[in-house]
């Protein structure tokens, strides 16, 4: 796509808006649509727009391979760390409720946007590695 | 809070804790596997992994164990998740049925997963062992998910949770066909999970509930209902794929076959033991006994595809060239015999079925284990290359044959225990030529193990056969097992016990 000067600058004025509207989505989720899967889908996307558009190596030294493949998991433990955390502080396990000791209501609030994290973390990591998967077979088996 | 005061605390989320703390340590085992980047550092990860795999499998069993003692004398364990109230929240409900299918589940688990640490070595690229063990964890996750749950929505979760990471570790193998099995498995086990989720998509639109136990008080004033009739086509079917039952069997064999040794012993012994589970659960809790048995006539579905399953992969075991292969084709008979117990809906039926999910888990999972020492030393499962191989292998072949007599149902084992209260069950019908027909089945299981014990012992070994004994540590998990098949086929109160009072409370009795 180097020959494209076109496609470059589009890439490059749209990705920042892309990455920023994916926080958006993730951080407004509990009060307009959207959440963590979308956001970590809207994120992922802009990194494959940006591995399309500049090549796969430009793409693995903003996101190291091994760094995606542990934010996969990094996602579903800050999700899981949640319903340990409500269970240490008496709840029942995922019990918001229990996360704020005064006020269950931000309980509630805390809880829904970590684990929406976690699940926006995991979304976006597993498209990247999918995204490497695809991308850097050619190059692993030549 | 004083220490009395946590360990009650403790107590009282065993519940969630026993699917929570392996679905924690996937991704866990995960980082700990992907942190290796060299040669030495990969073996290293791969290690720390195991070690890391086997605490998590200590905990579980110790949890199983723990909600076994406590809901045996009828008590039946609550748990909502999230703090949010059955039937609007997920509702995790252990009662003594769901306590037997957790203890299969977290003991095979151990046992094989002791089994596995050396039988990886052989068998799986070391590139990939700490992906192995991550799978590994979620399939058993998925497994004491469905066993847990009380909502069946959540079974479905779980069940894509344990089939997902089940495709992976059937292909994981150095085994190429192991990819092309696994396939197969996706493809089927994909349109068997569809089935049932429109089968509870069904469910949810006639009751507007996705907890069990509500469903099942809502369901009997919808008898006779259209919908209601389809729903439960398609759960029946869905499942019937997942314990394959004939004629939904044929991803099986290829899967177990191809698979990694531990693998098949794993999921030999736990997987279609806790579909079989789903079916009673679903069945039996769910539509009831008057609903699944009078209105829709499980009953005569089940037991006949039962007993043709008995008879077909019998047969076709006796056919095979592969060792593994006929385990596999026996295993397809097997699940016949849970489901014509399954199918006769009285108590010694059940009990039966119960019985022998919990028998065949400890008599395939030593077989698949005795195999895979085989496997080892030989790197091949074809019968021609096993000739001989009995007498240079003492210790593993005998591993072989009493748990082939287990298999075959001979007095003193745990096979013996389970058929005796089928044959039981079947004459309390007054079905005596049902009995007749499980007699014949079980002479056709001496064929196909009398055929491989032939080969192994009669035969003379090729010239340049390896010699030598399996490694200690392939052995004594394999011995642990058949010395359980013995220890339950001697002391048989317990286990008896124990799937009575489980068979009772599903009956509706006390």
């Amino acid at each position: 796509m180097e020959h494209h000067p076109v496609v470059r600058v589009a890439a490059k004025i749209l990705i920042p808006p892309i990455l920023l509207f994916a926080l958006y989505v993730q951080f407004h989720g509990d009060f307009g649509p959207g959440g963590g899967f979308q956001a970590g889908v809207i994120f992922g996307a802009a990194i494959i727009l940006y591995g399309l558009v500049f090549g796969l190596k430009a793409t693995q030294s903003v996101i190291p391979p091994q760094v995606a493949s542990i934010l996969t998991a990094v996602g579903v433990l800050l999700y899981a760390g949640v319903g340990v955390w409500s269970v240490m502080l008496g709840g029942n396990f995922l019990d918001y409720n229990a996360l704020d000791s005064h006020d269950p209501v931000h309980g509630q609030h805390v809880g829904i946007l970590i684990i929406e994290l976690g699940v926006g973390i995991t979304v976006a990591a597993v498209m990247i590695v999918l995204f490497y998967g695809f991308a850097g077979y050619l190059r692993d088996h030549d | 809070m004083s220490a009395a005061a946590n360990t009650v605390s403790l107590a009282s989320h065993l519940p969630v804790l026993q699917v929570a703390v392996p679905l924690i340590a996937a991704p866990i085992a995960f980082i700990l596997g992907s942190l290796g980047a060299g040669e030495s550092a990969r073996r290293t990860s791969a290690e720390v992994c195991w070690w890391f795999t086997f605490a998590v499998s200590v905990a579980i069993l110790a949890i199983s164990g723990n909600l076994a003692a406590t809901v045996m004398d009828g008590t039946v364990l609550s748990y909502e998740l999230g703090g949010w109230a059955a039937p609007w929240g997920i509702e995790y409900r252990i009662d003594s049925v769901a306590a037997v299918a957790l203890l299969i589940v977290s003991g095979i688990n151990l046992i094989t997963l002791l089994y596995a640490k050396h039988a990886v070595v052989r068998e799986v690229p070391e590139r990939i062992r700490g992906l192995f063990y991550t799978a590994w964890l979620l399939c058993v996750t998925g497994m004491l998910g469905i066993c847990a749950t009380g909502d069946i929505f959540n079974v479905f979760v779980f069940l894509e949770i344990s089939s997902l990471s089940s495709y992976i570790l059937i292909s994981s193998g150095r085994d190429r066909l192991g990819l092309l099995a696994a396939y197969r498995y996706l493809i089927l086990g994909t349109i068997g999970a569809t089935f049932f989720l429109i089968g509870v998509g069904l469910l949810y639109g006639l009751t507007g509930t996705l907890n069990m136990a509500d469903i099942a008080t809502r369901l009997p004033a919808l008898a006779g209902n259209q919908t209601l009739i389809v729903a439960f086509g398609f759960l029946a079917i869905g499942i019937a794929v997942k314990m394959a039952l004939f004629p939904l069997h044929a991803w099986m064999p290829e899967a177990y076959t191809h698979a990694p040794s531990p693998v098949s012993a794993l999921l030999a012994g736990t997987a279609t033991k806790v579909a079989v589970y789903l079916m009673i659960r679903t069945m039996y809790t769910v539509f009831g006994v008057e609903l699944a048995f009078d209105a829709m006539m499980l009953g005569v579905i089940l037991i006949t595809l039962s007993t043709v399953a008995v008879f077909f992969g019998s047969l076709a075991a006796i056919f095979q060239h592969n060792a593994k292969k006929i385990m596999a084709w026996s295993s397809v008979a097997q699940i016949g015999y849970m489901g014509i117990g399954a199918g006769l809906a009285t108590v010694t039926g059940l009990t039966a079925a119960m019985l022998h999910m919990y028998n065949h888990a400890l008599m395939k999972a030593a077989l698949f284990m005795a195999l895979g020492c085989l496997f080892w030393r030989i790197g091949s499962m074809q019968i021609d290359k096993l000739a001989g191989m009995g007498k240079r292998m003492p210790w593993t072949f005998s591993a072989f044959v009493l748990g082939g007599l287990s298999l075959i149902g001979v007095p003193l084992t745990a096979g013996f225990v389970s058929k005796w209260y089928l044959i039981l069950g079947v004459l309390e019908q007054g079905w005596w030529w049902l009995a007749v027909l499980i007699v014949i089945s079980s002479l056709m299981a001496v064929i196909y193990i009398a055929k491989l014990v032939e080969t192994m012992w009669f035969r003379e070994p090729a010239v340049d056969a390896p010699t030598g004994e399996a490694p200690l540590w392939l052995l004594l998990p394999t011995w642990a097992l058949v010395i359980l098949n013995f220890v339950f086929g001697i002391y048989t109160a317990l286990p008896v016990g124990v799937a009575r009072s489980a068979a009772t409370a599903l009956m509706g009795g006390n």
